[in-house]
C-alpha cells in the first residue's frame, strides 16, 4: 500500500498535496484498490466552490459508487479533464496522473483537521 | 454466524484474490480486476470457484414425485444425464430459490444458491415425502465453473469423456485429470463452458490442473465481481436482487420454466392466477444514456410517475455503458420505452432494450 509521506489525508480516503495556497486532491491507493476499476468520475466545474467534509463529486466503479469529500474549503481552480476519458488513470497512478481537482484554500485552519501519512496508515490498518 | 471457507480458500489467497463475505462464505471477489476477468471470460477462458453453492441429492421411489411437487419446471421431461433450470415457489407464487435440477440414473441433484442453502434445506424438509430420501452434500462438494470460448479446448486436455457428446444442459460423470467428477455444460456467464462438481479433497488438484491446461489461452481465475457483471450482461436473474419471495416467476420473465400443465406443485394456483390476469409488473432490461450507472434500489421514472425500481445494475464491460434490470408496470415494459433512472437526485434518460444486453459480435 503506497502512502506518500509528504501528503495529508482524510478519513474518507482522499489525499491532499499543499503547495502554498493551492491544494491538489485525489483518492488514495487504498481507496482505488477497494473500489476496483473506475469507469466514471464526476467532478465539479472549475470556478465552483467546495467545502471541507462535503461531497464534491462521485467515483463510479464497476460494482460500486462512492462520494468524494473535499479535504478543504475553497474555489476549484482546475479539474483533471483527462479523467473524463481515462478514469482508469486513478487506478494506475492515484497520486500522480489520477489527481482530481485543485482548490484555492480559503481557510488554512482547516488543514489541522487532516491526517498525517502515519495517522492514515493506522486508520486503514 | 461464523463464515465458511471453500476448499480453495488458501489457493485464492495465494493467487492474490481480494476476499469478501458473500452468503456466509469468504469468497474471492476479484483477482486482477473485474474488467480484465470479465473480458477474459468473453474472449478466452476463466475459472471460477463457486463451491459456496449448495448440492442436495434426492433418491428413492418417490424422488421424481417430490422434485415435481417442490419445483415449477417439469422434471419428468428430463432424460437421464439432463439438466434443467427451475425454481421453487411458495404457495403464494413468491420464489424460494432458483436452481438447477440434474437427473442421474437413480437420483436427482439440486444445485441451489449459497445465500438460500439453509432456507431451502428447511423448506424441503418441511415438504418431505416418504419414499424420497434427501441428503445435503453442500459441505462435502466443491463446484468449479470453466467458462469462455476456450473452455472446451482447455477441459478436453484433462478428461476421459468426449465433451462434444455433452449438449447444452446435459451432464456426464467422468474424470478430470484422474479425479471422479460430474461435468455439465452449464454456466452463468452466457459463454460456452462447463461446471464441474467434485469432492472437496480433489478441488485444489483439479483447479490447478485446469489453470495449467488453460495456460496457452491465458486462462485467469475469475471472482464473484465479474461473475455478476457477466450474468447481468445476459439478464440472468440473481436471487436476492432480481427475484425473491415477493416476486413471482411470471413477472420475473421465468414463465418459460413454469409448467402449469404438470400435476400439482407448490405455488401452482397462485402462478396460474398471475398468468391468467397478466402480471402487473415485469422485469425488464434497460440501457442508460450517458455516463451514469444504475444500482440496486434506484427509482425508475416515466415522466412524473415512478414506475419501478432497479434490482441490479452495473457498468457493462462489453457495451461500455450502464445497464440494469428492474420491475416496471406492465404497461410501460415494452422494448423501446423511454424511462428515467434516478441517480443521486438526477433523472438520467434510459431505454428499455431487448435482452440479453450482450450478444457475441455486438
Amino acid at each position: 500500500m503506497h502512502i506518500p509521506k509528504d501528503l495529508k489525508y482524510t478519513q474518507g480516503h482522499e489525499w491532499i498535496a499543499i503547495d502554498e495556497e493551492i491544494a491538489t486532491v485525489g483518492i488514495t491507493d487504498y481507496a482505488q484498490g477497494e473500489l476496483g476499476d473506475l469507469v466514471f468520475i464526476e467532478l465539479p466545474d472549475a470556478g465552483s466552490t467546495v467545502s471541507q467534509g462535503h461531497s464534491f463529486g462521485t467515483v463510479e466503479a464497476v460494482k460500486a459508487v462512492s462520494d468524494l469529500f473535499a479535504p478543504v474549503s475553497g474555489e476549484v481552480v482546475e479539474i483533471n479533464t483527462m479523467l473524463s476519458d481515462s478514469p482508469e488513470a486513478v487506478n494506475k497512478d492515484p497520486y500522480g496522473e489520477g489527481w482530481m481537482i485543485k482548490v484555492k484554500i480559503s481557510n488554512v485552519d482547516e488543514l489541522e483537521n487532516l491526517l498525517s501519512a502515519d495517522a492514515y496508515k493506522e486508520l486503514i490498518g | 454466524m461464523s463464515l465458511k471457507k471453500t476448499a480453495l480458500y488458501d489457493v485464492h489467497l495465494k493467487l492474490g484474490a481480494k476476499i469478501v463475505e458473500f452468503a456466509g462464505y469468504y469468497m474471492p471477489i476479484q483477482y486482477s480486476s473485474i474488467m480484465q476477468e470479465h473480458k477474459r471470460v468473453r474472449t478466452s477462458v476463466g475459472l471460477f470457484d463457486v463451491s459456496h453453492m449448495g448440492e442436495f441429492f434426492i433418491a428413492g421411489d418417490k424422488a421424481l414425485d417430490f422434485v415435481q411437487y417442490v419445483t415449477i419446471n417439469d422434471a419428468s421431461a428430463l432424460s437421464i444425464n439432463q439438466v434443467q433450470y427451475s425454481a421453487m415457489c411458495y404457495p403464494d407464487g413468491g420464489i424460494v430459490d432458483d436452481l438447477l435440477v440434474y437427473r442421474f440414473d437413480e437420483f436427482y441433484m439440486m444445485v441451489v444458491n449459497a445465500a438460500n442453502l439453509t432456507k431451502d434445506w428447511e423448506w424441503l424438509q418441511q415438504h418431505r415425502l416418504p419414499g424420497a430420501d434427501m441428503e445435503n452434500s453442500s459441505d462435502a462438494l466443491s463446484l468449479l465453473a470453466l467458462q469462455g470460448p476456450q473452455a472446451e479446448k482447455t477441459l478436453a486436455k484433462l478428461v476421459d469423456v468426449a465433451l462434444s457428446d455433452i449438449p447444452y444442459y446435459w451432464l456426464r460423470q467422468g474424470q478430470v485429470d484422474g479425479v471422479d467428477v460430474i461435468i455439465s455444460r452449464t454456466g452463468y456467464t452466457g459463454e460456452p463452458g462447463f461446471e464441474i462438481c467434485l469432492p472437496n479433497e480433489s478441488a485444489e488438484h483439479v483447479w490447478n490442473a485446469l489453470l495449467r491446461a488453460g495456460q496457452e489461452f491465458d486462462i485467469e481465475p475469475v471472482g464473484l465481481g465479474a461473475r455478476d457483471t457477466l450474468r447481468l450482461e445476459m439478464k440472468y436473474c440473481l436471487y436476492g436482487n432480481d427475484i425473491d419471495k415477493t416476486t413471482n416467476p411470471v413477472e420475473a420473465g421465468l414463465g418459460w420454466i413454469t409448467k402449469l400443465n404438470k400435476a400439482d406443485f407448490i405455488g401452482k394456483s397462485a402462478i396460474e392466477h398471475v398468468k391468467q390476469q397478466g402480471p402487473s409488473r415485469k422485469l425488464v432490461g434497460f440501457e442508460v444514456q450517458g455516463k451514469a450507472f444504475p444500482r440496486h434500489g434506484y427509482a425508475i421514472w416515466q415522466g412524473e410517475r415512478k414506475i419501478g425500481q432497479v434490482t441490479s445494475g452495473t457498468f457493462s464491460p462489453m457495451l461500455q455503458t450502464g445497464i440494469g434490470m428492474g420491475y416496471v408496470s406492465s404497461n410501460a415494459a415494452a422494448v423501446g420505452t423511454p424511462i428515467e433512472i434516478e441517480v443521486r437526485g438526477a433523472k438520467i434518460p434510459a431505454q428499455i432494450v431487448k435482452t440479453p444486453f450482450y450478444k457475441k459480435g455486438n
